[in-house]
């Protein structure tokens, strides 16, 4: 249902595979070539290919990315000059069509093609970009081959940090099958007197945001907390009311999201995108606002779900 | 406890250790993929087939690359210098005050479903971070390269602390309908809106914990000695 989508962005990787590989006045010329061309296979014959090839190709991008790519460069210019208001109207467009297409889509039906929420967000962010992509060339009078090419240099200058969500997407999923979680909620269960209820919402609460930070989502941990602190002690021992119980445990693992590297495109892909020294900088300045945040949810916990 | 329990912890302590002793990401995933394909007994077919398909199916994370080309077009032209314009006709411009109100917008739209309006490459990058930069120009003493740094990592920050603490206040968002689904399959049936509801308290914390701590950012700017 997505290949269209997928289809448009493997040749777009096929693109930068190509100048990767013709320019070699840059550094590791094959390297990023190489890189950007097995992106582009996974993207255009990902449905077509074995999982155990795909997986064979996912690997090869791993170690490319760890061994054989060039730290970032640059990525921002120190002096510019200021341009025209009219420039910010692409970016604006982007936003807006987005949303307007995200609410329209699911109800609409193009070209025997039937959009879901999920899908219809995502084509709507990808027509958006394309239709602000024609306004932006139409504004700076330029052809589309030097914004594809500039857009190229920037997605080449963040490099291996592009693939850092997908590469943690898809550790989370092994994590899972390994029973990371489950092994963690135990943990918690053995150590802990659970019985006592201050212990077990804390238990909770703070489970909740270590195991987030374990596997960089927050979906992934609610279950397993939920399911082995939240349900048999909270609720069925301590009689806590379930709905504060979920809002506020999920909302105490978005705290635990804002301090692990594991929730890469949160936390990583904006230090490559902003030209950070330090890799942990978004992280660092997300602490002082999550960590008093997470001691208020134990205290919410406590209060609203034993009123 | 048993020793397969204890073992399935091994790859989350490659990552713990990984991360803090500064190793590059994708060489920590790399091990910690293969210690975990390890103690989860796939087998090294089982284990590609995991990483193949399921990266495949979060293909969708880097849809948001087709916005590379429009940022890096109209920065080319000058974008990131008109942001700094802009906020340098605002005399009262302060770094913290324009982060608290991005901050606003960007829960409040996250609140009411509508997600896209902002980002790490749309928003921060061209509009959010140069404006930042440009009113912290305008305190006393000016800015040097690490309150540069500072200030574009606190933007980040402030993107995703609005979105994490606005979206989950929205009754048909993933996180609110998995909960639900989560409660019902024990017997227990919540409605969206009782579970939205439920956040607001925490959304109104965050809200205010961080402000304050761009307000606090801005007062000790000013009284820095220069």
């Amino acid at each position: 249902m997505l290949t269209p989508l997928y289809i448009l962005l493997g040749a777009y990787f096929a693109l930068i595979a190509w100048r990767a590989a013709a320019d070699q006045t840059r550094p590791a010329g094959y390297a990023r070539a190489a890189f950007f061309a097995i992106l582009a296979i996974l993207f255009i014959f990902g449905d077509l290919l074995a999982p155990a090839i795909a997986g064979v190709l996912v690997l090869a991008l791993a170690v490319i990315a760890g061994f054989a790519l060039p730290q970032q460069t640059a990525l921002i210019p120190s002096a510019e000059r200021a341009g025209q208001l009219r420039l910010l109207a692409p970016v604006l467009v982007i936003p807006v069509i987005t949303i307007v297409l995200t609410l329209s889509l699911p109800y609409l039906k193009i070209g025997g093609i039937e959009f879901t929420k999920a899908s219809g967000a995502l084509y709507g962010l990808a027509i958006a970009c394309i239709l602000a992509l024609a306004l932006a060339l139409r504004i700076t009078d330029e052809r589309p081959s030097s914004a594809l090419a500039r857009g190229g240099d920037l997605l080449e200058a963040i490099g291996w940090a592009v693939l850092l969500p997908l590469l943690l997407a898809v550790l989370g999923t092994l994590f899972a099958k390994a029973g990371v979680g489950d092994a963690l909620a135990q943990a918690i269960g053995r150590v802990l007197p659970l019985d006592v209820r201050w212990v077990a919402v804390l238990a909770y609460g703070l489970g909740m945001a270590l195991l987030t930070m374990a596997m960089g989502n927050a979906f992934a941990a609610f279950p397993v907390i939920a399911g082995g602190i939240g349900m048999p002690y909270l609720v069925s021992v301590h009689g806590a009311d379930p709905a504060p119980l979920a809002a506020i445990g999920m909302l105490s693992g978005y705290c635990g999201t804002l301090l692990t590297p594991m929730a890469a495109n949160f936390n990583l892909v904006p230090v490559a995108l902003l030209d950070l020294k330090d890799r942990n900088a978004v992280i660092r300045a997300q602490l002082p606002t999550a960590l008093p945040l997470l001691a208020a949810n134990l205290i919410l916990l406590g209060l609203l779900c034993f009123r | 406890m048993s020793a397969t329990t204890m073992w399935a912890l091994l790859p989350v302590l490659v990552v713990v250790f990984g991360f803090a002793l500064r190793q590059h990401p994708a060489r920590v995933v790399l091990v910690a993929a293969l210690s975990a394909g390890w103690v989860g007994g796939l087998g090294v077919l089982g284990l590609l087939e995991t990483l193949g398909s399921s990266f495949l199916n979060v293909r969708y994370l880097l849809v948001i690359v087709l916005a590379l080309p429009v940022i890096a077009q109209v920065e080319a032209h000058g974008l990131r210098g008109l942001a700094r314009r802009l906020i340098s006709a605002w005399r009262g411009a302060r770094p913290g005050r324009l982060l608290i109100g991005y901050l606003a917008v960007r829960q409040i739209s996250a609140a009411l479903g509508l997600t896209s309006l902002g980002g790490h490459a749309p928003m921060v990058r061209p509009l959010i971070a140069p404006m930042a930069e440009a009113a912290a120009e305008q305190e006393a003493g000016g800015m040097d390269e690490a309150e540069q740094q500072r200030l574009r990592a606190l933007s980040a920050a402030t993107d995703n602390v609005g979105l994490f603490f606005g979206e989950d206040l929205f009754l048909a968002f993933g996180a609110v309908l998995l909960m639900q689904a989560f409660f019902s399959d024990r017997g227990i049936e919540l409605s969206p809106l009782e579970i939205a509801l439920w956040g607001i308290p925490t959304a109104i914390l965050a809200f205010i914990i961080h402000a304050a701590r761009l307000l606090w950012r801005d007062r000790m700017r000013r009284a820095r000695p220069c």
